[in-house]
């Protein structure tokens, strides 16, 4: 079990340079054991730098729900014992009590995993697992669409399904891209623009961020940009300020039944755009978060959105 | 104790503080609204036939953000401020501050619980956390009374009993949380404080409260008078130190109530305004209290100018503010307060 630490805090994933070979993208599963892509030892790259992996992993505990997501999606599902309380996709993903945001590394132990995979927000808890010999994959959160393709083939490859990773993530780029590319052939040259809200607090995401990343494929322009130097992509903004830059489209990344008409009613929101056409959309809270293969779902969504308010502006 | 026989220019002077203070505060934000528009949107509105600068977007802007949040943050400021001079004659300790009894603790509770719990019954409107805040502090503050009273109901016992609740609220609290580590961003928002997220609603939810618990205040400031003298006075002249410590207690506990419901936790203008009152017009309460309220109202709003363009267009939380305010200005304090002994 040897580490280097090379690059200590950014994630330079290792990025395999293949030929995106169209897949299809769907989530077909492998019944696991089969040695596509299979051989160990591999080295892969982490948040924290480069991991050793010696033998494939039987006992994978997964505390992010983004990564339990993909390791269902590239057929290692099988070889997954445990997975945290938010890790409720697919169905039959082991989801646990166990916490994603404080380990507990006792119960991790209990199920003797031989790989533990941990979000960057856990990364603390590492030490701790490594010190009673178990080997920790601390996942990065991917920053862009490149990241995320390259991350299902990361932990493909550190699972023993690089080939099948490899065809779920080129599959993802496709369908992404020709999702991408109907969009803009069907609303032409419209420059339309966004208010993404996180909390019913607006806290917003700017462009820097993997979802603001998404709707900028599509060719969204965000108001939050303007407070870009603040709070690491999320700041926090002034309700007269979203109001005055009078977005075409509003997404909500959080869940309750009431949620939209609550932004309706807001002060002043009755002469925003996006409340005046209804082109206010309630994403999945999950599906807008994680940056696994239900991104395509999540691109889906911003689509339909985006086509609808191009109508809106046209009439 | 000085007894300022300029009382009325004093009032004028807060007065004129707090109009200008207002007055800015409306002409400051994120959005591109100029002073000229303002003056041009007023214009319009008493002269017909002129066209007002503003588009109705703006408009509503103006009228249902930011003017309503230039109110709602005088109103808090206010409150708290009074509140603040009311505790710290009660306690006759300069450093007591609104939230010394518990009502931060119940109001954080009360809010995280509907913050946590609400969302999983999928029912958690807006409008349930500044009710429960309200109902939280209320209780945290009957808590610590009632168990400070059990306790022989000296400021003394009452300070310890507040501290007793307070820790407990806030591990309870704490524990809640823990339960729900997803919405941790939300509750630290609400604990952070700030008056931006509301409109007139907020204002008229508490402006009964807050009318009654002032009235109250500004009428007790007599009796802080001669409580200062000391129980066994106030006593002698036919007061009844208990019952004062009740009333002002329940008052200002009120007006902290109603302004954490629609704020959150804001600290320090509580202890901040007061002081900064009793070196201009010294310690007699008739004024402390009237100039407290003026002068937080003012300052709350100039703080929230700060908190509202410092990043803009992102918000700064007004407790981050306030507490960047607070910290050297207890510094100050206590250099002084050995030459002066408040």
């Amino acid at each position: 079990m040897r580490r280097a630490l090379t690059t200590p805090a950014i994630a330079a994933l290792a990025v395999l340079p293949l030929a995106a070979c169209g897949g299809t993208g769907t989530q077909e599963e492998d019944s696991g054991g089969g040695n596509a892509g299979g051989e160990f030892p591999v080295t892969v790259t982490d948040a924290r730098g480069e991991l050793d992996i010696d033998e494939r992993p039987e006992r994978i505990v997964s505390l992010s729900p983004t990564l339990t997501e993909t390791l269902f999606a590239v057929g290692a599902g099988d070889q997954v014992v445990a997975a945290d309380e938010h890790s409720n996709y697919p169905e039959e993903a082991p989801d646990t009590d166990l916490s994603g945001f404080t380990p507990n590394v006792e119960a991790i132990t209990e199920h003797d995993p031989d790989l533990v995979i941990l979000g960057r927000d856990a990364q603390d808890s590492a030490g701790q697992l490594e010190d009673v010999n178990i080997p920790v994959f601390v996942a990065p959160a991917a920053e862009t669409l490149d990241d995320a393709y390259d991350q299902v083939r990361t932990v493909g490859k550190a699972t023993g399904h690089a080939d099948k990773a490899d065809t779920v993530a080129s599959g993802m780029e496709s369908d992404i891209d020709d999702t991408i590319a109907e969009t803009t052939d069907a609303i032409g040259d419209t420059d339309l623009t966004y208010y993404h809200e996180l909390d019913q607090e607006m806290y917003s995401v700017t462009s820097d961020t993997f979802i603001g990343q998404v709707y900028s494929e599509f060719g969204l322009d965000n108001v939050a940009d303007a407070a870009d130097d603040t709070a690491g992509g999320y700041p926090q903004l002034s309700a007269e300020y979203v109001v005055e830059q009078n977005p075409d489209l509003v997404f909500l990344g959080y869940s309750g039944e009431d949620a939209v008409s609550e932004v309706k009613q807001r002060p002043a929101f009755d002469t925003v755009t996006a409340v005046g056409n209804d082109d206010i959309t309630q994403l999945d809270p999950d599906i807008s978060s994680r940056w696994g293969p239900r991104v395509t779902e999540l691109a889906d969504s911003v689509s339909e959105s985006v086509i609808a308010a191009a109508d809106a502006e046209e009439e | 104790m000085r007894r300022p026989r300029l009382t009325w220019a004093w009032l004028a002077a807060g007065l004129a503080v707090l109009a200008a203070a207002l007055v800015l505060g409306a002409t400051a934000g994120a959005a591109s609204i100029t002073p000229a528009d303002i003056g041009g949107e007023l214009l319009s509105r008493v002269w017909p036939g002129m066209d007002s600068p503003l588009d109705e977007r703006e408009r509503a802007v103006l009228v249902q953000l930011r003017l309503p949040r230039v109110v709602l943050g005088a109103v808090v400021g206010g409150l708290l401020a009074t509140a603040g001079a009311s505790y710290q004659g009660v306690f006759r300790n300069p450093l007591a501050d609104p939230y010394l009894l518990g009502a931060a603790g119940g109001a954080g509770l009360g809010a995280t619980l509907v913050m946590v719990f609400g969302q999983s019954l999928d029912a958690a409107p807006q409008a349930a956390i500044p009710a429960s805040a309200f109902v939280g502090a209320l209780l945290g503050v009957a808590a610590a009374y009632a168990l400070g009273t059990t306790a022989g109901g000296g400021s003394a016992a009452l300070v310890l009993a507040g501290v007793a609740v307070s820790s407990f609220l806030s591990a309870a609290q704490t524990l809640v949380q823990q339960f729900r580590l997803d919405d941790l961003q939300r509750v630290y928002t609400w604990l952070l404080g700030g008056v931006g997220h509301g409109g007139w609603d907020e204002v008229r939810m508490i402006a009964p409260y807050a009318v009654v618990s002032v009235l109250l205040l500004l009428a007790c400031g007599y009796l802080l008078d001669m409580l200062a003298l000391g129980d066994e006075k106030a006593h002698s002249l036919g007061l009844n130190p208990a019952a004062v410590r009740m009333l002002v207690i329940s008052a200002a506990s009120l007006a902290t109530a109603a302004a954490v419901a629609v704020s959150g936790l804001i600290g320090f203008v509580g202890i901040i305004v007061p002081h900064m009152v009793r070196r201009l017009v010294g310690t007699g309460h008739r004024l402390l209290l009237p100039m407290s309220l003026l002068v937080g109202a003012g300052f709350m709003v100039l703080v929230d100018i700060v908190a509202r363009t410092a990043l803009a267009p992102a918000e700064l939380p007004l407790g981050v503010v306030t507490a960047f305010l607070g910290a050297p200005f207890f510094i100050v304090i206590l250099r002084t307060t050995r030459h002066r002994g408040t």
